[in-house]
């Protein structure tokens, strides 16, 4: 304590000393000094600048509240020659009530003076360079030297350094606008004084221009965003529906816009470099026999009937593999269609399988750097999710509506995480559910399989009625309509959190799905392998008709007889074709239920809740049939099965994925108006988890399962001997042995003959388990460290949060003190103590540092003041209000105290 | 510039009329704390929302706007104002208070039941998008 008085006391000398000295350039020493012919207008005109600062100041201010520091400093700055007086008087005035704050004192009192402490030295020294600079360069230049010396001017750049430093941190500065303004010009008229004088005067140019370019560039930038956002395809109406219904319904509709994406890439692949050549390069339409349509087929080819089961021209189209040419090249470009074909169906599963993965990846590892703000969901929610940007009462209305439906979800999870129920009965509620699910699963497999069998049998019957024909159809789509909500039924028993009981949702669906997927597979399988069993037979009749045509007898011999017309070749039943038209069928058929579905379900029952409701006996909107609500995990489950469908067909059928586009972007625009339109929000609305690594995991299982079939009709079935581009081929893959035997040099073809070899292929498959085994191990053992950092994070703050609440209560006590005598500056205090807390080498170490040691703190907090330098409200009046007699005077030197003060503390 | 006070009322704010905070914004920013600005707090109102402006500075801004009784700290009360005014009033009494109190447990460190400027900046140099969301453009 006494210590600390003799460092106040010290203070306040000096700070007379320095009134003294501060009177100098104007008065005292002018006189001393010789006039120079170029400096001392300078001198002279700064001085009086000074001098007419407080007056200018007092009116530009407004009006200060009379405690303010400025109308202090403005005050004392008329009654300089008083000011000795009374600042030894107001100085002895803090030291009484220093003592009378007894014990209470806070480290941060304690600190206080040891920075004051620490500044009165420097002050001086301040002083005494600059009143050293300031009388030598004046003699100098007296002496007629023009010259500035090299110290002198080190210096002064650097105060125009300072000055500079100050314009551009001014906006840090909690002050009014007034104060802001004459500090900013002073420091601007003083940068562009001196650096007038130093030779810069370009300086305040190239600074206007650079801070004009730092604008444009903060607008350009802002607007790049801008556009950015907007060229995101359908990002309002997707925050749309979020706001009103949250983020998992949401969450549908990002998938569905990922997913149109991924399908655009996979078109783009098979438009450009399978059906455009063909078109443009290709043999045309009925030059060869599988480019033409059958005689017997003819007639009807063209009925809408007929189009719809996509026969007749559509089946002979570049729409289906059969209507391919196995040319080894087309057109004078010698592109190779077979190849191309080969290879863009091994592309679409390789670039699906890497997005897929990808986009994983990248929602794992956005999922791990979320941890840390986990902490603060409520509190983040309530100060930082207003937008004070938006200015539209419609956009103001969506922003409540979604930070209501955001608290909502928290509130949900909240009282999930909290709640506390039987144990024993929840458990065997959960294993009688998923007992009967189960017994569902099994049986709408059973009947499926019956179903399918019996299918087996009518087919073979003739004339058979078209609910037999179709009976599978019928049967799996009522399946797939009366399922889900039966287990959504048996779901609620389990009382899950909304979120995971999705999940499960998803899971048993996925599951009946399946069932259904792989029973329509393998009846096309059955079909396959018919029509293969009577290929041998057809190429037989088709060799034989066209043997009898050419040597038929009763022709002139000498006249070649024209080629037989294509329509007329006998052709085989071109199994690939056929499972094209069955995905592509599939798809329509799926699409148009998906659209009735909503449309009668939804629309209609939605209009029909609305308006009839004005004349039924009970309300309809909250009793029966109410309005629906968005279905998500059977609408996620449609976009991921018909997406297996397109994997699976669009080797088969090249135009799928073209079809496939056209039905996601209506099903974009039309499920985004049935929602807003016919929907409500879920009773619980609930957040969707933030990675949909769910879906994507789904969507990665059925590429999987779809790539299958696809991979062993490739690898195991032979091609139809008459359509399709690798026809006369014994198996599929030949085009590629094929192009490297002719197309390149033959010791490249040694290097792909030597690859193949087994004795390479298994050693590089068991290298490649190894790496796996190794990079596995090595992210188990980084996430390991990683979860232990966490942890360790973790405790720290709460060893920061138990001192803080240690020291908590003398510190609220010194700032209410401090209050009573102006809260303005307590609280300006508090800022720029927190200000310079960031910039501190390690915040907790300090906090660490005061609370051990406040004694001793005033060595110890030294490491920390240098961060406060280049902030000059770090210690002026609001440190101790009426101590603040040494700032008006440092004041025509502000830059000076400035200098000194970056000066690192000797 | 210096003796023309030109008033300023929020109702002059039209175009941010739909900001929950409006009034609150217009009485931190005035001198009288009425809610009418002068030129100069309303140029301050500007230099605090503007993009360029500091976090540190947006923050302490960002608590005095959210202290609704002008006590120093953010009560449960002045969390409670802030809940209604985003929500519009459409959450219930209880789960208000859930909010609150769950607020007060994440972000008051030093357990006094009201967050102070120190536990308020704590929270915000954290939030992702509070410089993102905290500024107004003209």
């Amino acid at each position: 304590m006494s210590r600390q008085l003799k460092s106040l006391g010290e203070e306040a000398g000096s700070g007379v000393r320095q009134q003294a000295r501060s009177g100098s350039p104007g008065t005292g020493d002018r006189s001393g000094r010789r006039p120079s012919k170029k400096r001392a207008p300078r001198a002279e005109g700064a001085a009086g600048r000074h001098g007419a600062q407080p007056g200018q100041k007092e009116r530009v201010g407004g009006s200060p509240g009379p405690g303010s520091p400025r109308r202090k400093q403005a005050e004392r700055r008329r009654h300089r020659e008083e000011l000795g007086e009374r600042g030894r008087s107001s100085a002895e005035r803090t030291c009484t009530e220093r003592r009378k704050k007894d014990g209470r004192t806070s480290f941060k009192e304690q600190r206080a003076p040891s920075k004051r402490e620490k500044e009165v030295p420097r002050k001086e020294e301040t002083w005494k360079q600059l009143k050293k600079h300031r009388s030598p360069s004046l003699a100098s230049s007296a002496s007629g030297g023009e010259s500035l010396s090299e110290e002198e001017l080190a210096r002064i750049l650097e105060q125009v350094e300072d000055k500079k430093k100050l314009i551009a941190t001014m906006r840090n500065k909690p002050w009014p606008m007034a104060k802001k303004l004459t500090e900013l010009r002073e420091a601007q008229e003083f940068v562009e004084k001196y650096e007038g004088a130093l030779g810069k005067g370009k300086g305040k140019r190239l600074y206007a221009y650079r801070m004009l370019m730092a604008k444009k560039w903060v607008k350009f930038k802002r607007d790049f965003d801008n556009f950015k956002t907007q060229c995101i395809p359908w990002e309002m109406k997707i925050k749309d529906i979020e706001s009103h219904f949250g983020s998992s319904v949401a969450s549908y509709f990002i998938f569905l816009r990922w997913m149109y994406g991924v399908n655009l890439v996979l078109f783009g692949l098979i438009f450009g470099l399978v059906i455009i050549p063909e078109v443009l390069m290709g043999v045309p339409y009925g030059s060869i026999p599988r480019k033409t349509v059958p005689r017997a087929e003819e007639e009807k080819a063209m009925d809408f009937s007929v189009l719809w089961d996509f026969e007749g021209y559509i089946k002979y189209s570049a729409l289906f593999y059969g209507y391919y040419n196995n040319q080894r090249t087309i057109g004078w470009l010698r592109y190779r269609l077979p190849m191309a074909y080969f290879m863009v169906g091994v592309s679409v599963f390789g670039y699906s399988l890497i997005i897929v993965i990808r986009s994983m990846a990248s929602n794992t590892q956005g999922s791990t750097s979320e941890g840390e703000n986990a902490n603060f969901t409520f509190s983040f929610k309530m100060f930082t999710s207003w937008d004070y940007l938006i200015g539209n009462s419609e956009t103001a209305d969506n922003k409540c509506a979604s930070i209501t439906t955001s608290f909502k979800e928290s509130i949900v999870d909240e009282q999930e995480s909290n709640k506390e129920e039987n144990i024993h009965l929840t458990r065997f509620l959960r294993v009688l559910a998923n007992f009967l699910i189960i017994c569902c699963l099994c049986g709408s497999g059973y009947l499926i399989y019956f179903v399918v069998k019996r299918s087996q049998e009518f087919s073979k019957m003739q004339n058979v009625s078209w609910y037999e024909r179709n009976e599978v159809e019928i049967v799996m789509s009522l399946l797939g309509m009366f399922c889900p909500p039966l287990f959504e039924t048996i779901a609620a028993l389990e009382n899950y959190h909304p979120r995971i009981g999705l999940k499960w949702q998803l899971g048993r669906i996925f599951a009946l799905f399946l069932g259904n997927l792989y029973t329509f597979l393998l009846a096309l399988m059955d079909d396959v392998h018919l029509k293969l069993s009577n290929e041998e037979k057809i190429k037989n009749i088709t060799h034989w008709t066209l043997f009898n045509y050419y040597n038929s007898t009763g022709w002139n011999e000498s006249v070649p007889r024209p080629p037989l017309h294509p329509a007329d070749v006998p052709r085989g039943s071109c199994w690939e074709t056929a499972v094209g038209i069955e995905f592509m069928r599939l798809t329509v058929s799926d699409m148009l239920v998906t659209y009735i579905t909503i449309l009668l379900g939804d629309f209609l029952r939605a209009c029909f809740v609305r308006f009839m409701n004005y004349c039924w006996c009970w309300d309809l909107e909250a009793g029966f049939p109410s309005y629906a609500e968005f279905d998500i995990s059977g609408n996620v489950l449609g976009l991921i099965f018909n997406q297996g469908m397109i994997w699976m067909g669009s080797f088969y059928a090249p135009g799928l994925v073209g079809i496939n586009v056209l039905r996601l972007l209506t099903s974009m625009y039309f499920q985004c108006w049935a929602v807003m339109s016919s929907n409500v929000p879920h009773e619980r609305v609930f957040k969707a988890s933030r990675s949909n690594n769910f879906y994507m995991g789904l969507l990665l299982l059925v590429l999987f399962l779809s790539l299958l079939p696809v991979a062993y009709t490739i690898m195991s079935l032979p091609p139809s001997f008459d359509c399709g581009p690798f026809s006369g081929k014994n198996r599929m893959y030949d085009v590629i042995q094929e192009t490297i035997e002719n197309d390149f040099p033959t010791f490249l073809g040694k290097i792909f003959a030597f690859l193949a070899n087994p004795g390479l292929i298994i050693p590089a498959i068991l290298l490649m388990f190894l790496a796996i085994y190794y990079l596995n191990s090595v992210s188990k053992s980084l996430s390991r460290a990683n979860a232990q950092l966490r942890k360790k994070i973790q405790a720290l703050r709460e060893v920061e949060k138990s001192h803080k609440s240690g020291k908590g209560r003398p510190t609220a006590g010194d700032s209410e003190d401090t209050e009573k005598h102006s809260s303005k500056d307590a609280t300006q205090l508090q800022l720029t103590k927190e200000g310079t807390m960031p910039h501190s080498a390690s915040q907790s170490q300090t906090a660490d540092q005061k609370a051990q040691d406040p004694g001793v703190s005033s060595s110890a907090s030294r490491p920390t003041l240098p961060a406060s330098r280049h902030l000059p409200v770090s210690r002026p009046p609001g440190v101790r209000p009426d101590s603040g007699q040494s700032q008006p005077l440092t004041h025509p030197w502000r830059s000076a105290s400035g200098k000194s003060a970056s000066r690192p503390p000797r | 510039m210096g003796n023309k006070q030109t008033v300023f009322t929020h109702e002059q704010l039209e175009e941010y009329q739909d900001n929950p905070f409006r009034q609150r914004i217009a009485r931190v920013f005035s001198d009288d704390g009425d809610g009418h600005m002068t030129l100069d707090n309303f140029l301050d109102m500007f230099s605090v929302m503007s993009e360029m402006a500091p976090r540190d500075l947006k923050a302490y801004y960002a608590f005095k706007i959210y202290d609704f009784n002008d006590d120093g700290y953010i009560c449960v009360w002045d969390l409670g104002q802030t809940v209604t005014k985003l929500t519009r009033g459409e959450l219930s009494a209880e789960e208000v208070s859930l909010v609150c109190e769950k607020v007060l447990d994440e972000a008051d460190g030093d357990h006094d039941g009201r967050l102070s400027l120190e536990d308020f900046q704590n929270v915000i140099l954290r939030a992702p998008d509070f410089l993102s969301t905290f500024h107004i453009r003209i």
